[in-house]
């Protein structure tokens, strides 16, 4: 199929870009626009107005500022994977990058913009999660910041108000106290996962602590699962499987049964890497 | 002036282009409609395939998840002008040659996405893997070839271009 018509506007500020949004009460944010043009294609999406904030300069950077990395609105995903910043100081997302879709889509798509989206399926959201990271909004009222615990609301629900666009997130920089952990299961390399796993502790050289996992594709947000992960700080991998409370949804890969055995599968994946001392 | 369509200037395959699009138009359908581009295929419209890769200012990108208009500016290449410069023939001969493709649809894409690879590789003087290269088009459907040959059109490339035996 094709796109309906709209009316298409480019932005050179994100004060400009604000006041865009402002026009119509549906128009819609135009990033990388891997999963926008796909919905716009499908009919899936059909805004009257799309402000492209591709023009607006300055927010392509990756940033090590206060002890947090800070990555802009329009850092594409092959940028990050290629960025010693991110290897060094964010390595959960390091670690994501390579399973979030095929190199052609990595070329254009944003880490913003798969935060904006909040596709309950998708990498990023639940590596924000996970890290404790945030969200930097721009609005008429001027710019907020989120708590990535507060950000995430319903299924491709956010936080974000109709005239905000999400200028950067923010993650705490990684110290050598940091562990992370990653797994997912799909049928294909780079596709949706039927479940994943994005994981953060900080050692103490014994155990764990401060244990944040969040799953994908177990709900209709990212979710984090507090008493698994109280579980798994206090060093019982067993007691944290059996604490995993999801409740994902039966859907044309898996069944939720199989998708609740399948997080406990991630999880002593991801605890196994927890458990490893830093390279 | 209406929104809805504008007028853009870009370099397709090494000439200056000017169109008026609608901006409703991917640039795929901007490639094959307007400037009769046909090499570059429409498989399923929403990034899933592959068929629709072409180059956007040096990276591979889907033709179908770009719209025309965010093109202004740009340097796009498509698989005639990959063609046409060579730049892809000891490619196009090992696919034919390990009959890569039998169908061609996903041919053109195959071609570009692996090229981007094997380019990457050679800068960092190496030969990428047949996991490498597996996982580098596991964007790109191909309903004929099981890719088996795909990755050994590709392999041998590689090799080839580095020096070693085809």
């Amino acid at each position: 199929m094709k796109p309906a018509p709209f009316t298409y506007k480019k932005a050179r500020t994100v004060e400009e870009a604000v006041a865009m949004l402002g026009q119509q009460a549906d128009a819609k944010l135009l990033a990388g626009g891997q999963s926008l043009i796909a919905t716009l294609n499908m009919r899936l999406s059909t805004p009257s107005l799309l402000v492209d904030i591709n023009s607006i300069g300055g927010l392509d950077k990756i940033e090590l500022k206060d002890g947090m990395i800070e990555i802009g609105a329009l850092v594409r995903h092959a940028q990050a994977e290629r960025s010693d910043l991110i290897a060094k100081h964010a390595p959960l997302i390091a670690r994501a990058l390579p399973h979030i879709a095929h190199p052609a889509i990595r070329n254009r798509g944003t880490l913003c913009g798969s935060i904006a989206f909040a596709d309950p399926a998708a990498e990023l959201p639940a590596c924000l999660l996970a890290l404790g990271g945030e969200v930097v909004a721009a609005g008429p009222k001027g710019k907020r910041t989120v708590k990535a615990d507060d950000f995430f609301k319903g299924l491709f629900e956010t936080a974000l108000g109709p005239q905000e666009m999400v200028t950067a997130i923010r993650v705490p920089a990684a110290t050598a106290q940091t562990r992370t952990g990653f797994a997912e299961l799909a049928r294909r390399h780079g596709d949706y996962a039927l479940v994943g796993l994005a994981a953060s502790a900080r050692t103490d050289g014994k155990g764990l602590a401060d244990v944040r996992l969040a799953f994908f594709g177990a709900g209709d947000t990212p979710v984090r699962t507090k008493k698994a992960e109280a579980a798994l700080a206090a060093g019982n991998i067993d007691t944290a499987i059996a604490a995993l409370e999801l409740s994902p949804h039966d859907d044309v890969q898996a069944t939720a049964k199989t998708k609740k055995h399948l997080a406990g599968v991630l999880l002593k994946r991801v605890a196994a890497q927890l458990m490893e001392a830093r390279a | 002036m209406s929104d809805r369509s504008l007028d853009i200037s870009l370099t397709v395959n090494g000439e200056r282009v000017s169109e008026r699009v609608d901006a409703r138009k991917t640039l795929v359908d901007f490639l094959r409609d307007d400037l009769l581009l046909t090499g570059s295929h429409v498989g399923c419209e929403h990034g899933v395939c592959g068929a629709c890769t072409v180059r956007v200012n040096g990276e591979v990108v889907r033709g179908c998840l770009m719209l025309a208009v965010q093109c202004d500016g740009a340097t796009v290449e498509t698989i005639e002008g990959l063609s046409d410069s060579g730049e892809v023939a000891d490619l196009q001969k090992a696919f034919e040659e390990r009959n890569a493709l039998q169908c061609g649809y996903c041919t053109p894409g195959m071609l570009a996405t692996a090229q981007e690879l094997l380019k990457g590789a050679q800068d960092k003087k190496q030969v990428p893997s047949r996991d490498e290269i597996r996982e580098h088009i596991s964007g790109n459907y191909c309903r004929c070839t099981g890719y088996h040959a795909i990755v050994d059109a590709v392999e041998a490339v590689a090799k080839a271009r580095a020096g070693g035996k085809a």
